[in-house]
């Protein structure tokens, strides 16, 4: 099966030029495919974080190539680059990242405000996702009032509105119990089902040995470790 | 004559467009040596960021140069009531050199403004940004047009002084110098000839590259000829059958209220046509020459030659209108 | 189209839900633009309606006023330079005037005497303005004393007060007979404070204006026009200083405008960052931000502009009216005809609304290219 998502001899420096520069990412070679659920794995300031952000197009790496469905990214402008963000990834942040003073459906519908859908089926369809995540009932709450656990499931809607291939999740079960961590997994196998690619960094145990997750990938100091 | 309200207010929208364009010149030149979109070095980063603020800033100075293309209008019509023989705005930008040359400089700057924006939008929908350095380059083209329209404009009011009463003798000799209240013109049947032609030849052109995709630039160049023929026509002839005066040759004049504000219903064709089509002739050259850019101005062009040829037309349409409807007889 | 006009409307609903969110924030900068708006467009409103004015009143007075000089200064005019004016081709009539200031010690201001030729007032009568009613306490069958030129005490009975117009200039008017006039200050009969013309023809009164002076050396003819002109300019250049000495308050406002759009809380950062991650593109960002601005510069346009028209149409403008209207000690109790055209919006826009955004939009701009990448570091 092809590649979705290829990286090669990409490297992320922070802090460029400055003295303090130093690569969080350092060299990987990585080829990712459809509909696999990946972890990426290690200890915290292994790079594990910056490298979904290099995935995940959020950002532009400073040395190789990123290859998304084909399409080198690498040198793409931000215009272009979130254009390509836009409709292949989906984002659940480790902090969940919802805009507190407006609904859980307006946070929802966010990310397809510059597609511009018409106002009805753009609203359709984000009421459509809170449901399949059982959180219709709390779509007019303020998101200041959910609780982690739906916190997390309006996330998991705001990333799904643009019907994006991959889901990518920094940390998901960093901020749950037990419980809810299991159901976060729940929704993973959901997504994985629907045919979705999904990628995880974590290094809760718990995701690890999940059976849903198809590969792990181990970072350390900013190269894959295995 | 510093201290006249809607003086202060144009002296400071071209101070404030200065002092934004400035740094864009800076920015520009350093986009000129450094320039990589291939580079995901910090600096490139920055520098694309920075273009973002550059568009904005030039949206902001056309935005402004329009509304102060308008205030000067008015000013001088306002202020030909201080000036010895000045019954309207010509009579004011008559005063001394430089209130001609000030407006012209404003025209060029408006045109100008319109094209590096047109180019900015064609540019962005390549992904490899072609036309960047071309753009960046025009920059340095706006900038010293910008700075010479503030200068001849702060020119020309410094040296505007009203014929006022003096305490001393007061009256009439001081102020025996008149202004030339009217423009130089043209005689109507040659004027009414060029416009149509000339307009009309747009028109055709429009349609022409409507229909076979070809000659874009020949109604790029035909529709920057238009501009000045259609200001000579409103001149000549079309001043004349709005105002129903054999010898009032205003092109001011017909923004005011007594004429049912219908010099918006004609310049607004006119200075949208024209600009669309000169932006189209200055960018076109350069976006032939970027492969990336053709699907978009595939898409593009035919929009453009659309609406400024409908404008185009508008614009015909509406001259011979009041031409037909006045109860002057010229011809 | 359809389309763009649907991301704006996106964008706008956004931005009026961010605006709302965080209204104490908002609400003071709100203030201070609004305030700013207010006190341009009074300046602009106020003076303008008065240029428009002094313009009106001027529509009646003569084409020509003919003064005589003397040694450089003004002096009467006898009665035979009237006959010898009346025989300058184009001109319709010729009429001698009298008239004068009256510094009345008790209320410490001057009033305007005449002898008006249109009406006969009889011996010992005046008529007087409003504003003279009103600070002498005098009203109609009242008897006024005045003093003469010679120090003699004058006493006149007030026959009526003038009626309260919209104009400006009845308010100290004192009207009295032609031999009252010439008992008060001494002035000999037969002479006149000076001479006006009316010309048939507008395009005329240079030109007899000219003849005037080939015809008596020692006059000087003041035409309307000129009158009109030095008018303008004078109340021009008052306006000008008034809004100069506002630049500090406006710099004031562009200096609070950068510091609000540039300090952006956490809270606010982590907003647009979270945009950005989630799909929303630098051009998005810039655009929403400079929507708010634009919500915000009209909210506080119109209500500036509104406030503006009350305080001067209908409360005839106390903050700026003694210092722009500069007329005689006795303010006429009057309300202007409203007037409003383009070149004054154009004006207050320029000084308003362009600084404001001239002064966000790097900061706004800065706020936009946060990268998307912030919100998981």
């Amino acid at each position: 099966m092809d590649a979705f998502i290829e990286l090669r001899g990409v490297r992320k420096a922070w802090n460029e030029g400055l003295p303090n520069q130093f690569w969080a990412v350092d060299g990987i070679d990585l080829d990712l495919a459809r509909g696999c659920v990946t972890l990426l794995t290690g200890p915290s300031g292994s790079g594990k974080t910056t490298l979904l952000t290099l995935l995940g197009a959020l950002s532009r790496p400073t040395e190789g190539r990123v290859r998304l469905a084909g399409e080198d990214v690498s040198s793409l402008p931000e215009r272009f680059l979130t254009e390509r963000r836009r409709h292949n990834f989906g984002f659940v942040f480790q902090q969940f990242n919802l805009i507190r003073g407006l609904s859980v459906l307006e946070n929802v519908m966010l990310p397809a405000y510059p597609l511009a859908p018409p106002h009805g089926e753009l609203r359709a369809r984000a009421l459509q996702l809170l449901r399949e995540l059982g959180l219709e009932h709390r779509s007019e709450a303020r998101v200041e009032w959910l609780s982690g656990g739906e916190a997390q499931r309006a996330a998991i809607a705001r990333a799904l509105i643009n019907d994006p291939p991959v889901i990518i999740a920094d940390e998901p079960t960093a901020n749950l119990d037990t419980h809810l961590s299991m159901a976060f997994l729940a929704i993973v196998e959901r997504l994985k089902a629907q045919g979705r690619t999904v990628i995880l960094s974590s290094h809760d145990a718990l995701v690890s040995e999940a059976p849903v997750v198809d590969r792990i990938v181990s970072l350390r100091d900013g190269k894959v470790v295995g | 004559m510093l201290f006249h309200p809607a003086v202060m207010a144009l002296l400071l929208a071209d101070a404030l467009s200065l002092v934004l364009l400035l740094p864009a010149g800076v920015f520009a030149v350093r986009l000129l040596r450094h320039w990589d979109l291939k580079s995901g070095s910090a600096r490139q980063i920055n520098l694309e960021r920075q273009t973002y603020l550059i568009a904005t800033v030039l949206g902001f100075v056309f935005l402004v140069q329009i509304l102060s293309l308008l205030l000067l209008v008015f000013t001088a019509d306002r202020l030909a009531v201080q000036f010895v023989g000045a019954m309207c705005a010509v009579g004011t930008f008559n005063v001394n050199p430089f209130g001609f040359p000030a407006l012209f400089l404003k025209l060029a700057l408006f045109f100008l403004a319109a094209t590096w924006l047109f180019m900015d939008h064609v540019d962005n929908r390549a992904p490899d940004y072609p036309l960047t350095r071309v753009k960046y380059a025009l920059l340095l083209v706006v900038l010293p047009v910008a700075t010479l329209a503030a200068l001849v404009q702060l020119r020309y009011f410094l040296d505007l002084r009203a014929d006022v009463i003096t305490s001393c003798c007061g009256s009439l000799f001081t102020g025996s110098k008149t202004v030339t209240a009217e423009l130089a013109q043209m005689p109507p049947l040659p004027a009414m000839i060029g416009f149509y032609v000339a307009a009309g030849a747009v028109v055709l052109a429009g349609l022409h590259y409507l229909w076979h995709r070809r000659g874009a630039l020949v109604f790029s160049g035909l529709s920057a000829v238009a501009f000045p023929v259609a200001i000579a026509a409103v001149i000549a002839f079309l001043s004349l059958y709005i105002y129903e005066h054999p010898h009032h040759h205003c092109p001011f004049c017909l923004l005011k209220a007594e004429y049912g504000y219908v010099g918006y219903l004609v310049y607004l064709p006119l200075f949208v046509g024209s600009a669309l089509g000169m932006a189209l002739g200055v960018t076109l050259p350069f976006a032939a020459r970027a492969a990336t850019l053709r699907p978009v101005m595939e898409r593009v062009m035919p929009r453009v030659v659309a609406t400024a040829t409908g404008l185009f037309f508008l614009l015909i349409m509406l001259v011979a209108w009041f031409s037909w409807r006045s109860n002057l007889v010229l011809l | 189209m359809r389309h763009w006009i649907a991301r704006q409307r996106y964008l706008i609903d956004y931005t009026v839900a961010a605006l709302a969110r965080r209204k104490a924030k908002n609400a003071g900068l709100l203030a201070v633009y609004t305030a700013l708006v207010f006190l341009v467009a009074s300046v602009l409103l106020y003076s303008h309606a008065l240029k428009r004015e002094a313009a009106y009143l001027l529509q009646a007075a003569p084409e020509v006023v003919v003064q005589k000089l003397t040694a450089g200064r003004h002096d009467l005019v006898p009665a035979s330079y009237i006959e010898k004016l009346r025989d300058i081709r184009g001109v319709r009539s010729v009429e001698g005037r009298l008239w004068g200031y009256y510094f009345d010690p008790l209320v410490a201001a001057n009033f305007t005497v005449m002898a008006p030729s249109d009406r006969a007032l009889p011996a010992g009568s005046i008529a007087i303005g409003e504003g003279i009613a009103r600070t002498r306490g005098a009203a109609e069958g009242d008897v006024m004393a005045v003093r003469g030129y010679d120090g003699a005490l004058i006493l006149l009975r007030v026959a009526e007060v003038l009626p309260q117009s919209a104009n400006i200039v009845t308010s100290d008017l004192l009207l009295m007979g032609e031999t009252d006039f010439q008992a008060l200050f001494g002035i000999r009969p037969g002479h006149y404070t000076d001479v006006t013309l009316s010309v048939a023809h507008p395009r005329e009164v240079r030109k007899v204006a000219e003849k005037v002076v080939l015809l008596l050396p020692d006059t000087r003819p003041v035409l309307r026009e000129e009158v009109l002109r030095t008018y303008e300019a004078v109340f021009d250049w008052r306006e000008g200083i008034v809004l100069t000495l506002l630049v500090g308050a406006g710099l004031a406002f562009a200096i609070l405008a950068w510091e609000k759009a540039s300090g952006l809380s956490a809270d606010e950062r982590r907003e647009i960052g979270v945009l950005k991650a989630v799909g929303w593109e630098t051009g998005d960002v810039l655009k929403m931000k400079l929507w708010e601005g634009a919500l915000v510069s009209g909210f506080a346009f119109l209500a500036g502009f509104t406030l503006a028209y009350w305080h001067v149409f209908t409360f005839s403008a106390p903050l700026f009216a003694p210092v722009l209207k500069g007329w005689s000690v006795l303010y006429p109790d009057f309300s202007l005809t409203p007037a409003v055209d383009g070149l004054q919006l154009a004006s207050l826009f320029l000084f308003t609304v362009v600084p404001y955004i001239a002064a966000t939009l790097i900061p706004v701009w800065r706020a936009a290219v946060t990268d998307p990448d912030t919100v998981m570091r």
